[in-house]
């Protein structure tokens, strides 16, 4: 039941996932995007890691993704407005695909199969556990990463502030 | 899973759900008649007594307008905002608790769809998502009013999803637990958040009434710049849609205002009445205090509107970010600072 359930949403989501790519509209790919990761927030689900499937599904698909949209609805993209490409550009995106491809290709081939389905602890991925986890074992990394994210912020209001000359 | 529990689930579903569109469409009614009471008017007061079937009236006015799709709009995206505006409204209030557990022959019935472990940040999830109805809708009109609606709308609810969900980190960092059931439990009889977190709910307040787009953060649909707004272009239903799932968007908020801060179903006295009721009907005088604190919180969400003038852009921007921000970022280190003094002492 799970097993097939996991294949289904797993097919779901390369599917849509394929569909962001050969969507013609960048707003359609947007939302095709934004049902991908809702497909993820399923898979967490399936794995009862209830507070990582609501945090996704805040932080990507309510947050992330509506400024995504909001950016592309702003900018009006469409077939008059789409840059010429080049054939020379084309070509060498070609190549580049292919060597991705058989990168890939080569590394499936040497993957071996752990065993993903079989949860080890039912309770792991609720919220109490995972707090205990990230502030015992994990504090340092969780602090670390809290800092970068802080500096990331004060760069970004750095960047987008006027110049004082501007100002006036 | 056996069948009385489904049966149990799916009429409480059902009765929920029922339960919040006749609340939204009795709000349209209240929201004129309280509009005319604040304007010394009478109101809607021709459709049966006392203008009692008006709703009924203007539901079925807007089934029998004629329905326009504007030629250059992308139809599917066009039909799929307003649904996706009702459908998220209609899903908040799966972890709200109504009431306490009634015992109906000899059974355990809890009143609260499920009562999943995450559940505020369930609730949370589902506001962040409401934004999604109106931007798909206004940008598949394909018309510049209802795209710098639609904008609006995503800006605005970006902006004030943040203090909002710091209001709320005070608040765990109270109750310890995510759980609304559990946040109800621990409020029993007066001992309501609200009294513990004065500043916190002002914050979740404003909050509240710029998410659900209500006067005065209306700006998504603001009449005076935009014509209708996000959803000029639409009529007929889809409209109604709309309208609708703003009524429904204001009886869900507040419902998890009386959850969160006023203590839900719980009222000074319980105890006593439980015991005088029994497991049956104590629980049931509960839920209808909570849906009496919930229509006091909607009469307020009316009686700003009709009182309270439309923000400027700017000064709504400057409301959330330089006001409300720094506000539960405070709220947060006071909470803090009282907890661990509480726990030295």
């Amino acid at each position: 039941m799970s097993i097939s359930l996991f294949y289904f949403i797993a097919f779901l989501s390369i599917f849509f996932s394929l569909l962001v790519i050969f969507a013609k509209n960048p707003v359609h790919s947007i939302l095709y995007l934004i049902i991908t990761f809702f497909t993820f927030t399923m898979q967490y689900i399936l794995l009862n890691a209830q507070f990582l499937a609501i945090v996704n599904f805040i932080v990507y698909m309510g947050a992330i993704l509506v400024l995504f949209l909001f950016v592309l609805m702003l900018l009006n993209l469409n077939k008059e407005s789409e840059p010429l490409k080049s054939n020379l550009l084309k070509t060498i995106g070609v190549i580049a695909g292919m060597c991705l491809l058989v990168t890939l290709i080569g590394s499936t081939k040497s993957l071996q199969l752990s065993n993903p389905i079989v949860l080890q602890a039912q309770n792991l991925g609720l919220v109490k556990n995972l707090g205990k986890v990230l502030f015992s074992e994990f504090l340092l990394p969780f602090e670390i990463s809290s800092i970068l994210l802080l500096s990331a912020m004060v760069g970004a209001v750095l960047l987008a502030k006027r110049e004082p000359k501007d100002a006036s | 899973m056996e069948l009385a529990f489904i049966i149990e689930k799916f009429v409480l579903i059902t009765v929920i759900f029922a339960l919040s569109l006749v609340v939204a469409m009795y709000s349209t009614l209240a929201e004129r008649k309280i509009a005319a009471f604040l304007q010394d008017r009478v109101g809607p007061n021709r459709a049966g007594p006392g203008g009692l079937f008006q709703p009924l009236a203007d539901g079925a006015k807007m089934f029998f307008k004629e329905e326009i799709i504007p030629e250059q709009a992308s139809k599917f995206l066009f039909v799929a905002g307003p649904s996706l505006a009702i459908l998220t409204a209609c899903i908040g209030s799966a972890v709200i608790p109504w009431g306490e557990a009634v015992v109906i022959a000899g059974r355990m019935i809890d009143l609260q769809v499920t009562d999943i472990n995450v559940g505020i940040l369930y609730i949370f999830g589902v506001v962040s998502l409401g934004v999604y109805g109106v931007m798909i809708g206004g940008w598949a009109s394909n018309n510049k009013f209802s795209l710098m609606g639609a904008i609006r709308a995503a800006s605005q609810n970006i902006s004030y999803e943040i203090p909002m969900g710091l209001s709320i980190i005070a608040l765990l960092l109270l109750t310890n637990t995510l759980s609304l059931k559990e946040i109800t439990a621990q409020q029993h009889g007066w001992h309501w958040n609200v009294l513990y977190q004065p500043l916190g709910f002002l914050v979740f307040l404003v909050c509240s009434f710029a998410e659900t787009n209500r006067t005065p953060f209306d700006l998504p649909e603001c009449e005076t710049e935009l014509v209708g707004g996000y959803h000029t272009e639409y009529s007929s239903m889809k409209l109604g849609f709309y309208l609708f799932a703003e009524y429904i968007n204001m009886f869900i908020s507040s419902a998890v205002m009386a959850t969160l801060y006023f203590g839900g179903y719980n009222y000074p006295g319980m105890d006593w009445v439980n015991s005088l009721l029994g497991p049956l009907w104590g629980p049931l005088v509960g839920m209808m205090v909570l849906l009496l604190k919930i229509f006091v919180f909607i009469f307020f969400f009316m009686w700003v509107r009709w009182t309270v003038p439309r923000f400027r852009y700017d000064q709504l921007m400057n409301l959330g970010w330089k006001v409300l921000i720094p506000l539960a970022i405070a709220n947060i280190v006071i909470t803090g600072i009282w907890i661990t003094v509480v726990d030295k002492l």
